[in-house]
């Protein structure tokens, strides 16, 4: 009795030994599966959006800022996760002839002021050393939160800055300037102080390149408006407002953005493809080495969108063909880890819905988004040239007219002189 | 580096510069109007090009469309101005209460030193009406000005019409950011240096005025419109001021752009633009364009309204409607919306103008050529006078190493003090002594002054006679009879490329007229030689009478070519003008010449007639 009872215990630790075994191959596959799911692993959004000009003249930087402030917003990341750097106050300039307004379209047709904007510093307050303090957090205590990166090491953070600049450095006001060297520094200080988990640098100004060639932290993405030796130039100039209303590289990605919603799956190589050398005039560049991931998995709504891993389906959903494996693996895995519970438990769900989603996208609409503006149908359109001709038929009509009058006059005879 | 310390290479080098001075000083002269000549090739000149960012380009909607009413006002001030006889002031402060405005009157006053016969005027008084249009959402820091200066002739009533009709316009827009001050002056000239004394808390001219009862901050920019034809063909822009004083040439620019872009035609000096710049037409056009702006750089005058502000560094130009027989005119419209383009503009400046150039040289609207590229034609002039300066010193010291004379020659000193004693009774004595020659003589006060002028100028001639003979016996006495005028010639070349240099780096245009015309006879002064010729040639290069050869080329350029009579006349003129400019305006001209380059020019004299 007692043998068989040993027999059995030792069966079943076998049979354990060999489920656990088996199971922790199976968790280790499907943890892979839900990491990819969990592309970006971050559980937090943040957005640090830098405008660094000032005067009315440079207008256009203040509306790549609040552009792109624009798209953030609308994607989701809250005022509270967004630092709003603005240099000027051009809504309220004196020179606007459109008091409270900032456009970024010509005629007046998208107002990326908005309705709410909560500029958190401004006018004198952006400067080098006051960038430097939000990014590394070494702030005085007596900064309310508001102005704070409270980011942490789960946290994706998109740093946009515009402005006038060189080679290797960014211009601050009319007074400082940022270097390349100072900006990698600081993101070596947040990426040792955990302050974030991926980084997404974008920067629109001249000889844009040179601003993200020195970075040597990893996990970070860096985009600019062009290369070192280019000049970004300006579009949409508006003559009742005076001034060019945007640049053409924050153009473009506002143009793109705004096709974005935070179920959209594009990817960071679709932002890679924004204004090629035909519209920017300058080359936009991009740099990937130091990010882990491949820019085809990383969603553009990883930064620019506070995107929740949940996705509500009306309708039941079939588990696919793997799905028995993944079942009994599922059992395992719980049995196993409860740690990685708490992340199945959230993630699951979603994740068969994007499976789902991936295989026949057909069966799920996108979801729609009240007031999007068609700004593709705004940028297109071209006034249209009209020349008008008089139709063919009448000028040959016309010809015959004075063939036969001719002829009618002086009769055949007179054809050597003509000819 | 011991190139002057080695007594070896130093003796080569002076050898060097003795045995080649003349044919160096020739070749620098040359080189000097070689190089002037040269500046309207395209190396040289320039395209224009804006450098201030804030009025980057000409992106703005122009609206003005109240020619009509730009008409009506013109007419009604015509009308009114007919009818009093001097300036409408009711009726112009309530015209501009009408449109918007704050209005301000100021009155003034001021004794000319002597009757200006040009003008006629001699006891002046009048009243200046602005209004300012004060930005809406802006504090009263900076402002800018369109003023319209009215003379005592029915002219400039458009200007003043246009300017209300602007007014009006302006009122309704909500954008600026900057005051407005919509000036008229009367008694042109007169009436702006008043106003601009008072608003500037100044009193550099002896000017009694009322002060201003309304400010606006500190002008950035101003322009001066003078109109007198309700169509015109053209526009022509002056931008020399007082004492040859330059706009920043971005305000041209700016001017230019947006000729280009509203289709007028703007001139320069009254002369079109050259359209190409590659083959020898447009150059040669270009030079006389140039040498137009040359001339009346030289003068000093203040050639518009304009010219007075450029004092007080405002930038500003004068915007002159030309009505020619030309068949393609423009309306008031069309240079309305000019002046709103530029002010709107000029609204978007955030600084004062400071980017682009201040000291420059037009061969056409949209050619310059800077400072750095001009300033060595009149380099190579004044090298001419250190080179004979340095022979001369050589000279000198080679004969002092023969023979020591522990007495020395007091010589070069001697004519000093009695030539600068005639600048000074040139400067001080027509004015002051009209009253006496009126007395004596029948003339008028105005060619008192004149008369005067040229009788002391004259007299200066007379100067060797009595100066050198006391003198003469000593320094005939000591072995080296040559020392004593090498030494004063010594002194007058410095003297003259020290003034010429310290003239030309302030105004590049009189300094190379006067070193051009003074440092040949200067180089050739010497008591030796065909002394009726030098003394021809001296006379012909003096002060005075390169002003009326510049009056002869000025008119010759002008395409209105002078007959010797008229051009006596208006040299006269100009003497009483220039004295005038320098009391009312404060032109530095005339005391340059009489303090300066005429004693300068006598020591010369002097030396032909050494003896």
């Amino acid at each position: 009795m007692a043998v068989t009872d040993s027999l059995s215990r030792a069966a079943t630790v076998l049979a354990t030994v060999l489920l656990l075994s088996f199971g922790s191959v199976a968790a280790s596959h499907i943890e892979d599966q839900a990491e990819q799911f969990f592309r970006s692993g971050h559980t937090n959004n943040w957005a640090v959006l830098v405008c660094t000009s000032r005067f009315w003249f440079n207008y256009r930087h203040v509306a790549n800022t609040l552009s792109v402030y624009r798209s953030v917003k609308r994607l989701g990341i809250p005022d509270s996760h967004i630092v709003l750097m603005l240099a000027d106050d051009m809504a309220c300039n004196p020179r606007n002839p459109k008091p409270a307004t900032v456009f970024s379209h010509k005629n007046m047709e998208l107002n990326v002021y908005g309705d709410d904007v909560e500029v958190d510093y401004r006018s004198y307050e952006v400067t080098v050393e006051n960038f430097l303090r939000v990014l590394t957090g070494r702030i005085p205590p007596s900064t309310p939160r508001s102005k704070r990166l409270l980011s942490d090491d789960r946290s994706n953070i998109l740093i946009y800055m515009t402005g006038h600049g060189g080679n290797g450095f960014l211009k601050f006001q009319d007074s400082e300037e940022i270097t390349n060297i100072e900006l990698a520094d600081a993101f070596e200080q947040m990426w040792q102080k955990r302050r974030y988990n991926e980084l997404l640098f974008i920067i629109d100004t001249c000889q844009g390149a040179s601003m993200y060639e020195r970075f040597y932290s990893p996990n970070i993405m860096a985009l600019a408006s062009s290369q070192v030796g280019e000049d970004s130039l300006s579009h949409q100039p508006d003559p009742a407002i005076g001034v060019h209303l945007m640049d053409r590289y924050t153009f473009y990605v506002l143009e793109f953005l705004e096709e974005i919603n935070p179920a959209s799956q594009t990817n960071m190589n679709d932002l890679f493809q924004v204004c090629p050398k035909s519209l920017c005039v300058s080359t936009p560049g991009h740099r990937t080495d130091l990010f882990q991931r491949d820019p085809k998995n990383v969603l553009i709504t990883d930064f620019f969108g506070s995107v929740r891993k949940v996705e509500i389906t009306t309708e039941t959903i079939k588990l696919q063909q793997d799905s028995e494996i993944m079942e009994s693996s599922f059992k395992c895995f719980f049995e196993l880890s409860f740690s990685k519970q708490v992340i199945l438990t959230i993630g699951l769900p979603s994740y068969f819905c994007y499976k789902e989603d991936q295989m026949d996208e057909k069966l799920m609409e996108p979801l729609k988004y009240a007031e999007q503006l068609p700004v593709a149908q705004i940028i297109h359109q071209k006034p249209k040239l009209k020349d008008w001709h008089p139709p063919g038929g009448f000028i040959l009509g016309l010809w015959a007219l004075i063939i036969m009058v001719f002829f009618k006059t002086y009769g055949i005879k007179h054809m050597k002189f003509i000819f | 580096m011991g190139l002057l310390s080695d007594p070896v290479r130093r003796r080569a080098l002076a050898r060097l510069v003795l045995r080649l001075n003349a044919p160096l000083c020739v070749l620098s002269y040359v080189a000097g109007i070689a190089w002037f000549l040269a500046l309207v090739f395209p190396p040289l000149t320039q395209r224009t090009y804006m450098s201030e960012n804030a009025m980057g380009s000409t992106m703005v909607e122009e609206q003005f469309a109240g020619g009509d009413r730009a008409r009506a006002f013109a007419r009604d001030f015509a009308a009114h101005r007919k009818k009093s006889g001097a300036l409408p002031v009711a009726w112009l402060e309530r015209t501009m209460r009408s449109v918007g405005l704050e209005v301000y009157t100021q009155s003034f006053s001021r004794k000319l030193p002597f009757p200006d016969e040009t003008h006629e005027r001699y006891m002046v008084s009048g009243t200046n009406v602005y209004g300012i249009l004060r930005a809406p959402r802006a504090a009263s820091t900076e402002s800018l000005v369109l003023t319209v200066p009215c003379g005592s002739d029915s002219t400039n009533s458009q200007a003043v019409g246009l300017l209300l009709a602007l007014a009006a316009h302006f009122r309704g827009q909500i954008y600026w950011a900057k005051d407005i001050v919509f000036l008229v002056t009367e008694h042109d000239l007169l009436g702006t240096e008043a106003w601009l004394e008072a608003y500037h808390d100044v009193n550099v001219t002896g000017m009694q005025s009322s002060p201003l009862q309304g400010r606006a901050g500190a002008i950035q920019a101003a322009v001066a419109l003078e109109l007198s034809s309700d169509v015109v063909t053209s526009l022509d822009v002056a931008v020399e001021g007082l004492n040859g004083q330059l706009p920043n040439l971005d305000l041209l620019n700016l001017f230019q752009t947006f000729c280009q872009k509203g289709g007028l035609l703007c001139t320069l000096q009254g002369k079109l633009q050259p359209e190409d710049w590659t083959s020898l037409d447009g150059p040669l056009q270009g030079l006389q364009t140039l040498l137009l702006m040359v001339l009346r750089q030289a003068s000093g005058r203040p050639h518009g309204s304009h010219g007075l502000f450029l004092r007080y560094r405002v930038e500003a130009l004068t915007l002159r409607g030309i009505n020619s027989f030309r068949q393609y005119k423009y309306d008031l419209v069309a240079v309305g919306k000019a002046l709103e383009g530029m002010f709107r503009k000029l609204n978007h400046l955030l600084e004062r103008l400071h980017q682009s150039f201040f000291l420059y040289l037009l061969p056409g609207l949209s050619r310059f050529v800077s400072i750095g590229l001009y300033m060595p034609a009149v380099g190579f002039l004044l090298l001419v006078l250190g080179l004979k300066a340095l022979e001369l010193w050589m000279q000198l010291h080679e004969a002092g190493m023969g023979l020591e004379e522990p007495g020395g020659a007091p010589g070069p000193s001697v004519p000093l003090p009695p030539s600068q004693a005639m600048g000074l009774a040139l400067y001080v004595l027509p004015v002051l002594g009209q009253h006496v020659a009126t007395q004596h003589f029948p003339v008028a006060e105005a060619e008192a002054v004149v008369l005067t002028l040229l009788a002391i100028y004259a007299a200066g001639l007379a100067l060797p006679h009595n100066t050198h003979r006391p003198l003469s016996y000593r320094v005939v006495s000591t072995q080296a009879p040559d020392r004593g005028w090498m030494a004063l010639k010594l002194v007058a070349l410095i003297y003259l490329a020290l003034q010429l240099g310290c003239i030309a780096l302030t105004n590049f245009s009189l300094g190379f007229l006067l070193a051009t015309t003074m440092v040949p006879t200067a180089a050739l002064a010497k008591p030796h030689g065909p002394r009726t010729l030098y003394a021809a040639l001296l006379v012909l290069t003096s002060p005075a009478a390169t002003l009326l050869g510049s009056l002869f080329l000025w008119r010759e350029l002008q395409e209105a070519p002078l007959s010797l009579a008229e051009g006596w006349q208006l040299f006269l003129a100009a003497l009483a003008q220039g004295v005038l400019e320098h009391h009312t305006y404060g032109a530095l001209l005339f005391p340059l010449l009489s303090l300066g380059l005429y004693p300068c020019w006598l020591l010369f004299w002097n030396v032909l007639f050494w003896k």
